[in-house]
This record gives C-alpha cells, sequence and structure tokens, in this order.
C-alpha cells in the first residue's frame, strides 16, 4: 500500500508542474504593466521603474515563476492590485466559508437525490420509474447550472415565494434555519446537473453488479431481494458512486461562481467574477490555483479510497 | 487492400463498383438504424431548427418587421407577450423575439467554432502524440495539466486575461476542450496502429507521416466527429455562462446568456425575459447532445445507454 500511495503521488507531480505554470503564465501574459496599474496615472516613468526592480518584474520569466510558486507554497499569493494593502489570501479565505458550505449542501442535495433514483432506476429497468429517471437526467445535462437557478428562482421565490430569491446567510453565525432557507435554491441550481450525472453512474454500476455471477449465485440460494441489492450490490457500486461524488464536489466549487453571482452570495466565485472587472487578477490566479490544487487532491484521495477497497488496482 | 478475398478474373473496375455498392448499402443501414431510434431524430430536428433559425434569423426578423437593437419606443418598455411581439419586449424596449432569434446566430456560431476549432487542433495533438514517446508524454502531461483546471474556471481565468469579445469567448472554449479531444484522438489512434493493415504499410515502407495522415486520421474520424457534437453543445452552455457572468459576449449583443444576465434584475416583472433565452439555450443543447448519442450509438452499437 505504501509503494501504491508513493506510485501515485509521483504521478501527479508533472500535473500540479504543468497546472502551476499555465496559471501563472496566464496571468503573466495579461496585456498592461501591473506596476503602472498599482500605481495609477500620476505614476513618472522613474516611481514606476523602480517598482518593476522592487517586485522582480525585470527578471527572466523562469525566475519570477520559481519566486511566485515558492511564495505560493508558503501561503503567499501576493497582494490586491484593487484593493490597496490587502492580502490575496485574506481576501480569498474570508470567502471561502460560503462556497464551501454550499458545495457540501448541494452535494447532500444530489446524493439524496440521485442514488435513490438510480437505484430504483436499475432495478426497475425499461419501467415508468426508469423513464422518468432518463428525462430527469437528459434535463441535468441540458441545462446550464444558472438557468436551472433562474428556472428555480422564478418558480419557488417569485411565482410561489416559498423562498427568499437572493441573500445569504451563514451557516455558523445566522443558525441553520435561515442558512437553509437562503442556500437550498442555490445548491438545488447547483446539485441538479450533477445529481443527472450521478444518477446514471449509479444506474450504470448497479446493473453491471446486478446481472455479475455472484448476484446470480445469492439469488439461487434464495437471498432476500433487499438484502441483494442493498448489501451485495451497493457496496460494490460505491467504488463509482465515490468517484461521482468526489467529481460533483470540484464541480461544485468551480460552479459556484456562476451560481453565487445569480444569488448574490458572498464567496469565492463572486469575488473572482468581481476581480474580472477589477482587473484583479493576483485574485483571480490564486482561486484558480487553489481550485485545481484541489481538485488534484481529491482525485489523489479517490484514487487511494480505490486502492484501500480493491487490492486489484494497487497492483497494476 | 480487401480485394484478395475476390476471384481474380474481377476487373478493377468492377471491384470498385462492388465496393462502392457495399458502401452505399452500410450507409444506408446507418442512416436507418439512426432514424430507428427516436431521441436521435428528436435532437437532429432541434439542430436543424435551430442551425435554420440561427442562418434566417435577419429574414424572420425583417418580414415581422422589428430587429434584435431599435428601441420601440418607451411606452413598449417591459410589455408581456403579445401577437406582435410574441417573447414581449425588454427593459429597454426591445422586441425579445428578434433578440432571441439573433442569439441563435451567436450560439450556433460560438457552437459550432468551438467544436471544429478543437477538433482539429485536439485531433493533430492526439495523432502525433502517438508518433513519440517523448512527444506523447510532454502532450499528455500538459493535457492533464488543463485539465485538471475546473472548465468554467479555466474559461473565466482565460477571459479576463484576454477581455470580453466573441472572438475571445471562442479562444478560449477551444483551449478548453481541446484536451478531451486530444485524449480520445490519441487513444483510437493508439488502437488504429495496432491493426495489421497499418503493420503492413509499415512493412511496405510508407513513411510515418503517411500512415499518420492518410490511413489512421480517417479512422479516427468518427469518434472525433461524435465528440464534436458534445463539444458544441458544451460550448452553448459556457458561452451562455460567461456571458452571463459579463465576461463573455458585451452588451448590447444579443447572446442568451447575455440576456439572462440583463433579465436577473427583472425577475419580478418581466418573467418572459427569462423564460425564453432560456428555453432556446437548453433546447438547442438537449438536441446537439441528442444528436450527438444517436452518432455515437451508430459508431458504438455497445457504448452508453
Amino acid at each position: 500500500m505504501k509503494k501504491y500511495i508513493l506510485k501515485r503521488i509521483f504521478t501527479l507531480l508533472p500535473t500540479v508542474f504543468v497546472v502551476s505554470v499555465v496559471v501563472f503564465l496566464l496571468v503573466h501574459l495579461t496585456p498592461g504593466d501591473p506596476a503602472a496599474m498599482m500605481l495609477g496615472d500620476d505614476a513618472t516613468m522613474e516611481d514606476i521603474a523602480a517598482l518593476h526592480t522592487k517586485l522582480g518584474l525585470d527578471d527572466p520569466l523562469y525566475i519570477q515563476y520559481f519566486r511566485w510558486i515558492g511564495r505560493c507554497l508558503q501561503g503567499d499569493f501576493g497582494t490586491s492590485t484593487a484593493v490597496i494593502g490587502q492580502k490575496v489570501s485574506d481576501m480569498v479565505f474570508s470567502h471561502f466559508r460560503p462556497t464551501l458550505t454550499l458545495a457540501v449542501y448541494s452535494q447532500l442535495i444530489t446524493i439524496l437525490l440521485a442514488i435513490p433514483t438510480g437505484i430504483l432506476a436499475a432495478r426497475k429497468r425499461g419501467r415508468i420509474a426508469d423513464f422518468i429517471a432518463s428525462i430527469f437526467s437528459l434535463l441535468g445535462i441540458s441545462l446550464p447550472s444558472f438557468m436551472m437557478g433562474l428556472g428555480l428562482v422564478l418558480l419557488a421565490a417569485v411565482h410561489f415565494r416559498w423562498l427568499p430569491a437572493a441573500g445569504y446567510k451563514d451557516l455558523f453565525a445566522d443558525g441553520l434555519l435561515p442558512f437553509l432557507r437562503y442556500m437550498t435554491l442555490p445548491a438545488l441550481s447547483l446539485g441538479f446537473i450533477h445529481a443527472a450525472y450521478m444518477m446514471r453512474m449509479t444506474k450504470a454500476s448497479m446493473l453491471e453488479v446486478l446481472g455479475s455471477d455472484y448476484i446470480k449465485m445469492a439469488r439461487s440460494k434464495g437471498v432476500k431481494e433487499r438484502s441483494i441489492v442493498g448489501k451485495h450490490a451497493f457496496r460494490n457500486a460505491l467504488l463509482t458512486i465515490i468517484t461521482v461524488v468526489g467529481q460533483g464536489f470540484i464541480s461544485a466549487l468551480a460552479g459556484a461562481a456562476v451560481v453565487e453571482k445569480l444569488f448574490t452570495i458572498p464567496g469565492i466565485g463572486t469575488l473572482m467574477v468581481d476581480s474580472i472587472e477589477k482587473r484583479d487578477y493576483q485574485v483571480i490566479q490564486a482561486i484558480t490555483l487553489l481550485i485545481a490544487m484541489l481538485n488534484v487532491v481529491i482525485n489523489l484521495v479517490i484514487d487511494l479510497i480505490y486502492g484501500l477497497c480493491d487490492p486489484r488496482i494497487r497492483l497494476d | 487492400m480487401q480485394g484478395h478475398s475476390s476471384s481474380p478474373s474481377m476487373s478493377r473496375d468492377a471491384l470498385r463498383q462492388v465496393r462502392r455498392e457495399l458502401i452505399r448499402e452500410q450507409r444506408m443501414v446507418n442512416i436507418r438504424r439512426f432514424l430507428h431510434n427516436g431521441l436521435s431524430v428528436v435532437g437532429l430536428v432541434i439542430v436543424l431548427l435551430m442551425l435554420l433559425t440561427a442562418l434566417f434569423a435577419p429574414l424572420i426578423t425583417g418580414a415581422l418587421g422589428v430587429d434584435p437593437y431599435t428601441s420601440l419606443g418607451r411606452e413598449m418598455r417591459l410589455q408581456p407577450p403579445s401577437a406582435a411581439h410574441p417573447f414581449g419586449t425588454d427593459n429597454v424596449n426591445r422586441d425579445v423575439f428578434a433578440r432571441v432569434l439573433y442569439g441563435a446566430r451567436i450560439s450556433m456560431t460560438v457552437g459550432f467554432l468551438v467544436g471544429l476549432l478543437s477538433a482539429l487542433i485536439g485531433a493533430t495533438v492526439g495523432l502525433y502524440a502517438t508518433v513519440n514517446p517523448i512527444l506523447d508524454n510532454i502532450l499528455m502531461r500538459i493535457c492533464d495539466g488543463l485539465k485538471a483546471i475546473p472548465n468554467i474556471l479555466l474559461a473565466i481565468t482565460l477571459m479576463a486575461v484576454l477581455g470580453a469579445n466573441m472572438q475571445n469567448v471562442i479562444i478560449s472554449l477551444t483551449i478548453v476542450s481541446i484536451p478531451g479531444v486530444a485524449r480520445i484522438a490519441r487513444s483510437q489512434a493508439l488502437l488504429v496502429r495496432e491493426q495489421t493493415y497499418v503493420e503492413a504499410m509499415r512493412a511496405a515502407g510508407a513513411s510515418r507521416f503517411r500512415i499518420l495522415w492518410r490511413h489512421v486520421m480517417p479512422n479516427i474520424l468518427s469518434p472525433i466527429i461524435v465528440q464534436m457534437t458534445f463539444t458544441f453543445a458544451t460550448a452553448i452552455i459556457s458561452e451562455a455562462s460567461l456571458s452571463f457572468l459579463g465576461a463573455g459576449i458585451p452588451i448590447p449583443a444579443p447572446s442568451w446568456g447575455g440576456m439572462l444576465k440583463e433579465a436577473r434584475s427583472y425577475i419580478y416583472n418581466g418573467w418572459w425575459l427569462v423564460v425564453f433565452p432560456a428555453i432556446f439555450t437548453a433546447l438547442s443543447v438537449l438536441g446537439f447532445n441528442l444528436f450527438g448519442d444517436g452518432l455515437r450509438d451508430l459508431i458504438d452499437p455497445l457504448s452508453g445507454r
């Protein structure tokens, strides 16, 4: 197992390197001089040149990259160019809680919606439940999250006036009920697309397992159907489902940009979009890098869980 | 090179004739199989309707005497759907129907160009990756790295850097889509290279370049085309999302995402501003996905479902 873990981590290094180079270059290639932008319009050429030297903007690109990545590894993502003196890491972390709680909540809804329907669709194959589940998954794939959100707002907030159309209540500061009132629509719109995918995958992996020989064996032994589906099939389908949940968490974090903007939730998505208008590239860079790294780590964890559950994977 | 099974007395021309007929027959079988699948036909119809809408938007709106940019006067602000303005009017007194139809032009152009460009570049990357193991390693690690950044985030970052306009939307979404196509092209090309006829070509002394482009490339074309329809669908979603965030196609251009961004502020007094662009976006995405599913089932009946 130790060897397997080391091997997995080692194969990740090139990916991590490429991600960091891409993110670094992206922002580095932006038009405009960051030094001139920080100093404002009435800066003299000497001031700009001085700041250039101070920030190390005259050094070769690879030196700038290594300096930047070194600082990032220590949790220092530079200072904002829009809000003078504000540290980017502080900005990102102060906006992280709404995004994280929203992502977790939307994943909970997704799992509760998708796994039972997926199992049902697999058992009642070709029946009404299966048909409804297919429509549901088609819709989920075709509707972008923000359209789902707009539809939900139109229905649940404008028409029926059940829930507020926008706004944010913090889970820890305002309590659970206000949080649920405000965050259910965003969580639903964020989770819907993924719920469709998760349902399809649950259905597919359940079908695969249900068709296997040992299930036939269990059936012929007279094991109850309930126990076959719940105990034997679901456990083996779980590996696929864990992967899908992991991917869903990442897509919830990434999709947050759109949904947070729609529901005016002060998370990192909103911060990122607002930073585009302010040309605050350091913030965009930090958020992209963080989420990409989180993605890599989550995928690593999934791989390790796989290795832990299924010894065959460790050997290849 | 399948000639050796036929009798030697057959002339070349006759052989060619037989081959042509076989191909035609296979094509008919394929078309029949595609049409047999109800959902793919629905997809095909939606795709055609959307393309026609995009193509004839100026003609249709011209016949109705409306256009997507002109204000109809202050008394026409936020009017609900009526016979003269079937989709209502918006907050700056414009006809929503005309804007939605013109929106199809933007979405279809972006979808088509992103699909085409990412297929061309992605297939080239994937094909060349199979030539040289070192090149393969480098290209695939770059693809892995790009894929590790969630698509929408990479697109937003690219748009922030490049600046919001249509050309940059196409460039950003193409960059985002390339790794996926490259992976497919590479894995398919690796399969084709194992085939006996490629081995025979190599033994006969054909150059690598010739094998790659004349023999491997045509055989990976189908999965690439299928992927193109899916990329088309995702590009429509991504463009709408970017425009909705204000990082895509700038106003006053009538992109569906941009219209939804404006509609957000009037959601309490103009449901039609949300509903119609949303329906058109969802329908076209659905259409391309269903169409793509149908195509995929054709080339690989075992996949999906």
